[in-house]
């Protein structure tokens, strides 16, 4: 109980600092990397209290993928001018109190109805899918995700689908003076137009046309 | 305090939560950070659900926090291709430069 306690205040400032980081840092090289280790201990917190499927999933999708794109589109921008100015921007604008205002109202509201919120007793009444000891995290998952589950989990590779199309439709660039194959000219190109039949007489040549 | 809880992990949630944002509302800077912003406020709504998922003993929470992961690295794929592109169109994601719309 004192190791679950002791490991979860680690775990869990570490992931509210590095959060805060992640906001406040000037360089956006480090914010990814405050990311990435905001992720890190928040998959190492689903670890620890029995959803390691889950944090080892978010350390693949997360840190291994989403966190690595974000790395790569920074990196690809010229940001460094970006550096001096923090929150301030160059025009006046009163956004700094207000966002101040608004984010504590929302961290108090989340507090008061933490604090003041009681669960029923009877509050998972789904029986087929409570837990059950025999079966480990992994196993329990992957009984209802291919059946009870079955159309969001199609409906979630349809949504990957359609980011990945997304993603190329939106970056897709057409070159100029780069010779390609049009494979419709290929394929719709008849003998007629292409191949001449000439008589060519003795010792004379041939005028062609093209 | 020693006793660790459900409200243990969902004040956690509710604070990352905030700090997203936060950051939304603050950000200056430019508009990667928003997009980071919106990926530590869906990181907080994943941390709800999975500790109730597992403090109530139903497996639900947990399959509804791999679709939230799915949308989460969907939106980043789309919103970093946004970015990209208008940065290539404009040369700047200022935040404050973004303002063809009058928004």
């Amino acid at each position: 109980m004192i190791a679950h306690a002791l490991f979860f205040y680690f775990f869990s400032i570490i992931a509210i600092v590095s959060a805060i980081f992640v906001i406040v840092s000037r360089n956006t090289v480090h914010a990814v990397f405050f990311l990435i280790l905001d992720f890190i201990s928040i998959a190492c917190l689903f670890i620890m209290i029995g959803a390691e499927f889950l944090g080892m999933m978010m350390l693949i999708v997360y840190v291994g993928a989403v966190a690595v794109l974000f790395l790569f589109v920074v990196m690809l921008m010229n940001v460094t001018e970006q550096k001096l100015s923090w929150f301030r921007g160059t025009k006046k604008t009163g956004h700094i109190p207000v966002g101040l205002i608004i984010g504590t109202v929302i961290l108090l509201e989340l507090i008061v109805i933490v604090g003041g919120w009681r669960y029923r007793d009877s509050f998972s009444e789904t029986e087929f899918l409570s837990f059950n000891s025999e079966f480990t995290n992994t196993h329990m998952i992957g009984n209802v995700m291919y059946t009870d589950f079955i159309h969001l989990f199609q409906i979630s590779g349809i949504i990957l689908l359609l980011a990945m199309i997304g993603a190329i439709v939106l970056t897709y660039r057409k070159r100029e003076g780069v010779k390609t194959q049009s494979y419709i000219k290929q394929i719709s190109r008849e003998r007629e137009d292409s191949v001449q039949l000439k008589d060519v007489e003795f010792d004379k040549g041939v005028k062609l046309d093209d | 305090m020693i006793e660790i809880g459900l409200g243990h992990y969902l004040t956690l949630g509710a604070i990352i939560f905030s700090l997203g944002t936060l950051g939304i509302f603050l950000n200056r800077k430019n508009v990667i950070v928003i997009l980071m912003s919106v990926e530590l406020i869906l990181l907080a709504v994943n941390i709800n659900l999975v500790s109730f998922s597992i403090y109530l003993q139903d497996i639900t929470g947990q399959i509804f926090t791999m679709l939230i992961l799915t949308v989460a690295a969907a939106e980043a794929a789309i919103g970093l291709a946004i970015i990209v592109s208008y940065y290539r169109n404009k040369g700047s994601i200022r935040v404050e430069e973004i303002d063809e719309m009058k928004g």
